[in-house]
């Protein structure tokens, strides 16, 4: 039975990672078009940008929530520690999503006001995007916990660390949005999310490299998790692996691809993630709460575990689905 | 004025704000999106343009409502945790897997047909846009059972242990804990509450019309299916509210004792107090105006069946009276006025008046938002009913929320409040702004209709055109 709930633990881990990591591969671009939205011309430009992800911002977005509810459901200590020591980053993500969530309707209702809603669709996708990446840092620098429970104040979470991952998100989100946009618009839109694509990527590795540097020195368990022998030869595999993404990423912008640098900035992403990965692991509150710590009894887990298991694939398959649905390039034509 | 509020009042408060203004919007939507299967199952069947207008008169509106339905539940699933971390830890095991199943069965189902249904018309063709539709409209079905589910375990839990963290965890079975003893009814009164305030909100607007021009085709399609809605549905829902409450009676008798202000047992007969002001500090209502006996006839069928009363209980177990009190009689008040608009349109119908008598149409414009002030006093009645525990009888809400300051909660309550009023605000503008142009011929397709480069459209879509201008 013991070695049972253990494994169970480990899938579910597995689970919501995956359910986080969809997250970001799904949400991240369109919150990252929010991000770059004031860059682009009023017009053509935005509603090419809008109709792009309109039809599956919704369902991305699902996959936040069911992080947050396979977090409650299968580590209920976890989310009863991560979300009240990030309360206020939480509360602005939250709120930040309602104005880009409500602007994607809102804005099409009534001409004189689109500009207002323009405005509340970027400035909400930034600052949802800014509280997830300062959320990040704050459980990578180790949240203080006593008796199970949050011990700590109500600004615990910002720190010069947090603030780097946050930009960094950001930063992320938006060069995913820019290599979305290579691939779904055309004529203006597209050169102007290909320069945009171009300087982001930069930036984006900047911020890898720093955050990763930046990280071993927060705690000496991360530094011997990255360094030492013999983890460093797996571990090593993970910068390398980013030279080449990168490389492929500048070279196929130069030669005017359309897929790859999206794909190519999902990979950086998903690297970053297995990095993160192998920092934390086996904690889900770094330092203070393992995974097994945090799991809810086997038989919580185990009554979801069956209905995941179908259902996942499932979802991916009318997922998949729904986005083939929309492919190629996204129309000008809003709408009336 | 703060100062005076602690962190428990001010979560409650942000609590029942949020989820408030969230429920409005399934109420909503769980009723349309059933209504807009309906209106495109018809048009399928019969060819008739007035089916497909009005699916794409409603078709916009909805997308407006589950937009602010989505992102208002997104933070309906974060509050647990941000403000009531200690009922997280210690339900969560059992009501957690629950939400976890609403999130993989429901709303990926909603999500993921949603941009099908708002956006894919011209792109999969009729029948697999149909399909969409239902698939829309049965993940608002299965996602009402799941977190009813998880409300009903929190009014009468059941199938669980507690172990040795202070946990309640699953005793064995999943069984007992989803099909608790008020699941059924509590499942069957909301959801049939949405079907209503639907069915007024589209009788509301197609009466609206109908007092502007009694030919239009639309609005007297849509005023005829609302009021055969009204007319059939709102007696079940008397008949399904007073099952529920029977039900409540025997698992939470002071909840029901609090709406009834019955603080005083009554041996020989309760009687049913129409009027007053209860005081859970004097334990009587004042100014009481009562019906002998009346009392114990509605929740026992019997006139001289005994109740018991309040005091009955331990002081500190008797829910907020002067809140209950109220929100079950403006509900139980609202029901029995829809009963009466139900009734008045078929006489109007077996007259051949229905069209015609523009009183009935005021009434129903008038009678348009009842739908969703019915279902938010229900709510409050069950809710603060539940007081003073989350999980009844067992985990008080003051020992369940979590470690935050009061100036946190309060600041992020202000900030809700002004998001939320803004926001929403603007959207219900919108919305009725939708709802006062009248139903046409020709409505457009939905917004931001996202569209392939040209040439490479499907016939499929082609094809879906012509019955639309029929």
């Amino acid at each position: 039975m013991l070695m049972a709930g253990m494994d169970l633990t480990i899938v579910w881990a597995a689970i919501i990672g995956f359910a986080i990591m969809a997250y970001v591969v799904m949400d991240g671009f369109d919150l990252g078009i929010g991000i770059l939205f004031p860059t682009f011309a009023v017009g053509d430009e935005r509603d090419q940008a809008m109709n792009s992800i309109a039809p599956v911002w919704d369902g991305n977005e699902t996959w936040l929530v069911m992080g947050g509810g396979g977090l409650f459901a299968a580590f209920p200590l976890a989310y009863s520690i991560v979300l009240p020591a990030t309360y206020p980053l939480m509360i602005a993500m939250l709120l930040g999503l309602v104005f880009r969530g409500v602007a994607f309707e809102f804005r099409w209702r009534e001409p004189s006001h689109r500009q207002l809603w323009d405005i509340a669709f970027s400035l909400g996708s930034f600052v949802a995007a800014l509280a997830q990446g300062i959320t990040l840092g704050a459980i990578l620098q180790g949240i203080h916990v006593e008796n199970d429970a949050y011990a700590g104040g109500w600004l615990d979470w910002l720190s010069p660390f947090s603030l780097l991952t946050g930009v960094s998100v950001v930063v992320g989100y938006a060069l995913l949005g820019a290599t979305w946009l290579i691939w779904k618009t055309e004529g203006s839109s597209q050169r102007h999310a290909r320069k945009m694509a171009l300087r982001l990527g930069v930036a984006t590795l900047l911020a890898l490299a720093a955050v990763s540097a930046a990280t071993p020195f927060l705690s000496y368990d991360y530094w011997r998790r990255w360094f030492a022998m013999p983890g460093v030869v797996l571990t090593a595999q993970v910068p390398l692996l980013v030279i080449i993404c990168s490389a492929t990423f500048f070279w196929a912008l130069r030669r005017e691809f359309e897929r790859v640098p999206f794909l190519m900035a999902l990979a950086l992403f998903l690297l970053g993630f297995v990095g993160l990965g192998i920092s934390i692991y086996p904690y889900m509150v770094p330092r203070a709460v393992t995974i097994w710590e945090a799991a809810a009894p086997p038989e919580s887990q185990s009554f979801m575990l069956a209905g995941a298991l179908v259902i996942i694939p499932l979802i991916l398959a009318y997922t998949g689905w729904a986005y083939w649905v929309f492919r190629g390039k996204a129309g000008i034509h809003g709408y009336h | 004025m703060l100062g005076q509020l602690d962190a428990v009042t001010l979560a409650r408060a942000q609590f029942a704000f949020t989820v408030s203004f969230h429920f409005i919007f399934p109420a909503f939507s769980i009723g349309i999106a059933s209504y807009l299967m309906v209106l495109e199952a018809l048009w399928l069947k019969t060819g008739q343009g007035v089916y497909a207008n009005l699916y794409r008169y409603w078709l916009k509106i909805f997308a407006v409502a589950f937009g602010m339905g989505v992102v208002s539940g997104l933070v309906m699933s974060y509050q647990f945790g941000t403000n009531w971390s200690v009922f997280s830890t210690k339900a969560g095991p059992v009501i957690g897997p629950l939400m976890a199943y609403e999130v993989l069965t429901a709303f990926f189902l909603e999500a993921g047909f949603l941009g099908v249904m708002l956006f894919g018309m011209s792109k999969v063709g009729k029948e697999l846009h149909f399909f969409a539709t239902c698939m829309v409209a049965l993940g608002t079905l299965i996602s009402a059972t799941w977190i009813i589910a998880v409300n009903s375990w929190m009014q009468t839990p059941a199938g669980f242990a507690l172990n040795a963290k202070g946990q309640f965890v699953p005793a064995g079975s999943w069984w007992p804990i989803i099909f608790t003893a008020s699941f059924p009814f509590r499942l069957v009164h909301t959801v049939i509450a949405a079907y209503l305030t639907t069915a007024f909100v589209v009788g509301g607007v197609g009466a609206w019309h109908l007092l502007k021009d009694r030919a239009n085709p639309g609005a007297r399609k849509m005023f005829s299916m609302a009021m055969w809605m009204a007319a059939i549905v709102a007696p079940i829902q008397i008949f399904v509210g007073d099952a529920h409450g029977l039900n409540t009676l025997e698992h939470q008798p002071a909840k029901v004792l609090a709406m009834e202000g019955d603080y005083q047992p009554s041996p020989d007969g309760a009687p049913l107090i129409l009027f007053g002001l209860p005081s859970n500090e004097e334990a009587r209502v004042r100014y009481e105006v009562s019906i002998p006996h009346l009392g114990s006839l509605i929740l026992k069928h019997d006139p001289f069946a005994p109740l018991p009363g309040l005091t009955d209980f331990p002081r500190d177990q008797w829910p907020p009276a002067h809140i209950v009190f109220w929100s079950f009689r403006v509900m139980v008040g609202l029901g029995f006025a829809m009963l009466g608009i139900g009734l008045w349109s078929l006489l109007a119908r077996y007259r051949g008046k229905l069209y015609e008598w523009s009183w009935l149409h005021r009434a129903s414009v008038a009678m348009g938002p009842a739908g969703f002030v019915a279902v938010l006093a229900g709510w409050v009645t069950t809710e603060v009913g539940r007081q003073p525990f989350t999980v009844y009888g067992l985990l008080r809400t003051a020992e369940s929320h979590s470690p935050l300051a009061a100036p946190a909660v309060a600041a992020s309550l202000l900030a809700f409040v002004l998001v939320y009023f803004s926001a929403f605000g603007a959207g219900t503008y919108y919305l009725l702004r939708l709802m006062s142009k009248p139903p046409e011929r020709g409505e457009s397709e939905p917004p931001g209709v996202p569209q392939r480069a040209a040439g490479i459209t499907p016939a499929s879509g082609v094809a879906a055109s012509p019955a639309v201008k029929g």
